[in-house]
């Protein structure tokens, strides 16, 4: 059974140490819609995707994942995001796919090996699989961070400056794997400060002042 | 694409930090290393008499193993926060609490274990009669978990904190006192030709208690750390 779901922000307001970032923000976002968030450096594009995820409790307002806050059901809401910091959360000591099979595993479930090589493959990491990440470049960490995405079925991408480090091939890339990711149904909420084009779907801004 | 049971999840997070350690050696050997040195600079400093040794084994140890346990509190959560795993065990949409129960086993596999199977070794050094190691054994085996347990809650709590290693031990050395008390007592009472059972019972209930009180005390903590 396919259920439509819903990302909604209502009346949202955040605040950093002291300061009022944003307030009375509402959105809406359905399935196949993309959504750029816009801003200056220390407009609260940071902190607004970090209170989708619900690191951080808005001072005003809720977020509903299919009319539900996400402060109550975050079970159901965790279990269909994927969420992508300024971190890449991998670790330099294991190869490519045992982060890739680790971080599968913290989010709850378990990917074969086979899996995680076409996964790393096919984002561009070819015979990089084995190695620890520790000798790869900071692009190709961050594809090994994106890779995440690929396994699993979220459903909700959320993505803070995913094209750092990343060469015009792997941002051509991403612009193909979000494109495919909305046609079969999902939604991505994303910064970033290079364009980003995604073929056949308007790109919708919020721009955070 | 398979779901991980809770146990599966649990397995999962002690092996990963426990090939993490494998990778990188020179931290799981330094409280080892640091165990063994304290230990045996005290015979060296106080004099070989065995009257005196054999007195102060068990209180010896068991601070040393306190303080050893304290040295690698701080790096319990402060790599996965670093790097942002952190955040994602957050996002995961299994329970936080087992991934916290399973860091604390893998760090009390990682720097109590060793102290528990060392310190026979090092207790012949105070020339401890060998009902009396069997005893220290015992003790440390229930107690060294209670210290990493409640070292997770102060090691959550400091996440981030600028001297967070100091702090830490501030924090979770106080809490410590009871099981350094009843863990030294139970050598204690063997010594002086008791039984170490009572002593013992109050360890495994600490124990008892800090397993199911504080992985979900220290996931809170971290939850706090976090925003």
């Amino acid at each position: 059974m396919q259920q439509a779901f819903k990302l909604a922000v209502v009346d949202l307001a955040c605040e950093r140490g002291d300061l009022r970032l944003f307030s009375g923000l509402s959105f809406e976002l359905g399935a196949g819609e993309l959504m750029q968030v816009q801003g200056e450096n220390g407009s609260g594009k940071t902190t607004l995707l970090r209170t989708l995820c619900g690191f951080v409790q808005p001072v005003e307002g809720k977020v509903l994942w299919s009319g539900q806050d996400i402060a109550e059901w975050s079970d159901t809401y965790h279990e269909q995001m994927c969420y992508l910091g300024h971190l890449n959360a991998i670790k330099d000591e294991l190869s490519a796919i045992e982060n890739l099979q680790m971080s599968a595993g913290l989010a709850g479930f378990s990917v074969s090996e086979q899996d995680a090589i076409a996964v790393l493959r096919r984002m561009g990491l070819r015979r990089k699989e084995h190695l620890p990440v520790r000798v790869l470049s900071q692009g190709q960490r961050r594809r090994v961070a994106l890779s995440r995405l690929l396994v699993g079925d979220s459903k909700l991408w959320i993505l803070d400056e995913p094209l750092t480090a990343l060469d015009v091939g792997a941002v051509g890339l991403m612009q193909e794997l979000i494109g495919e990711h909305l046609s079969n149904g999902g939604m991505v909420i994303f910064t970033t400060h290079q364009p980003l084009q995604v073929a056949g779907v308007q790109t919708r801004q919020l721009a955070l002042s | 694409m398979n779901k991980l049971s809770l146990f599966g999840l649990l397995g999962l997070v002690i092996r990963r930090d426990l090939l993490l350690a494998m990778r990188r050696r020179a931290d799981v050997l330094t409280t080892l290393v640091f165990f063994v040195m304290v230990v045996s600079l005290f015979p060296l400093g106080v004099g070989p008499e065995p009257d005196m040794l054999r007195k102060m084994a068990a209180g010896v140890l068991w601070v040393a193993a306190l303080l050893a346990s304290m040295l690698s509190l701080p790096r319990m959560f402060s790599a996965d926060y670093l790097d942002g795993t952190l955040e994602q065990m957050m996002l995961a949409p299994q329970s936080l609490t087992m991934m916290v129960l399973g860091k604390i086993i893998a760090h009390w596999m990682l720097s109590g274990l060793p102290l528990v199977l060392i310190a026979p070794v090092l207790g012949l050094q105070f020339d401890m009669s060998v009902q009396a190691l069997w005893v220290l054994m015992l003790a440390l085996l229930l107690g060294t978990p209670v210290l990493s347990m409640i070292g997770a809650i102060g090691a959550a709590l400091t996440l981030g904190l600028r001297g967070g290693g100091v702090l830490v031990s501030l924090l979770v050395l106080p809490l410590c006192i009871p099981v350094l008390i009843f863990g030294a007592g139970a050598v204690e009472a063997v010594n002086s030709g008791m039984d170490a059972i009572s002593n013992l019972s109050l360890l495994g209930a600490f124990l008892l208690f800090a397993l199911v009180f504080t992985p979900f005390v220290a996931a809170q903590a971290l939850k706090i750390s976090m925003e």
